[in-house]
């Protein structure tokens, strides 16, 4: 029977040799790899990778230890009820940017939530300077009522200093 | 039509990645093999194109139909391609596309916004057409098929964010 899917997290200090060093480790034990998000956050290189055949998460820790420690990172195993092949597509694109200040991500995620909007993917940056940060959000998802609700939903925003670009996205299949 | 639709090829298969030959012979069995083809099309996960390389016939025939999209587009009917060669290209685009021949994957591609581009019709009359957005992004996934070329080798980063102009 295969072997379920874990959840690998892995955060660090980013250096050169991380991907390599965790991925060799798991590919000598027949590993093999589902999904994987990774990127640099801050100073920091995070993972987010889906392995199965090496074992359970306490084994997986195991066998990843000495590649931890020489790196300095956080490791976390989970077991998880994924699959592949589930991927969905984005219908709309929303695009935020304004100064930086607390409650941007809860606030619009809140109103693009009302507005029937589910998120598939979001990344964030703070940009700027030191003393005057931007902030900037990308989200692509799926919209259950159509584009409309969204920029109405958003549309109150604008008030707040923020500027908000929703954009309809489709596929092209050929 | 009640046959049944053409096998799709699906990568890695190597004939994906084949320069296809030129149509020489306009007949009733290149209508046929056209009409044939659309019936595969339409029986697919909503697709707006389709190339003859896909169902193993190495020849540059390319379906176009932006009249499917989900919204509304700027398009020129439904179009069967036949030797189709872009003539002119202007700006850029970034969109997401995704494939017959790739199923459960798709990624964002960047592509000229508008095209013109001269073929032949099914009878093998010299036809010309102007496109843009969605139906010119469209033309240029097929006619990258006829060339060996899948909308894989033309990835950019998913974050990518180019503006149309």
């Amino acid at each position: 029977m295969t072997q379920p899917w874990l959840l690998l997290t892995l955060v660090g200090a980013d250096r050169p040799g991380i991907v390599a060093h965790v991925t060799r480790v798991l590919f000598g034990v027949g590993a093999e790899l589902g999904e994987t998000a990774m990127m640099r956050l801050g100073n920091q290189f995070a993972i987010m990778m889906m392995v199965r055949g090496a074992g359970n998460p306490e084994e997986v820790a195991g066998l990843l230890e000495s590649t931890r420690a020489d790196f300095g990172l956080k490791l976390h195993v989970d077991e998880i009820d994924a699959a592949l092949h589930q991927h969905r597509e984005p219908d709309v694109s929303v695009i935020v940017h304004s100064a930086d200040r607390s409650g941007i991500v809860s606030e619009v995620t809140a109103a693009l939530l009302e507005a029937g909007m589910n998120i598939l993917d979001l990344r964030s940056d703070v940009g700027g300077s030191s003393d005057k940060p931007i902030y900037i959000m990308q989200i692509d998802g799926e919209s259950s009522q159509g584009i409309e609700p969204i920029e109405q939903c958003v549309a109150r925003f604008a008030d707040q200093g923020l500027t908000v670009r929703v954009t309809p996205l489709e596929t092209m299949r050929g | 039509m009640s046959v049944e639709p053409l096998p799709i090829l699906t990568y890695p298969d190597e004939r994906l990645k084949t320069v296809c030959e030129p149509v020489e012979q306009f007949d009733p069995e290149l209508r046929e093999f056209a009409e044939h083809l659309q019936h595969t099309a339409d029986l697919g996960p909503s697709a707006v194109g389709i190339a003859a390389p896909q169902v193993g016939r190495m020849q540059r025939l390319c379906l176009v139909d932006a009249t499917r999209a989900k919204r509304p587009v700027d398009n020129n009917g439904p179009l069967v391609l036949v030797n189709p060669a872009i003539t002119n290209w202007k700006g850029f685009a970034v969109g997401r596309e995704g494939c017959l021949s790739i199923p459960d994957y798709t990624g964002k591609v960047i592509r000229a916004e508008t095209i013109e581009l001269t073929a032949q019709d099914i009878e093998g009359r010299t036809v010309t057409f102007k496109m843009k957005g969605f139906e010119a992004r469209i033309a240029q996934h097929e006619i990258d098929h006829l060339d060996g070329i899948l909308f894989l080798d033309r990835l950019v980063s998913r974050h990518a964010d180019l503006r149309e102009r």
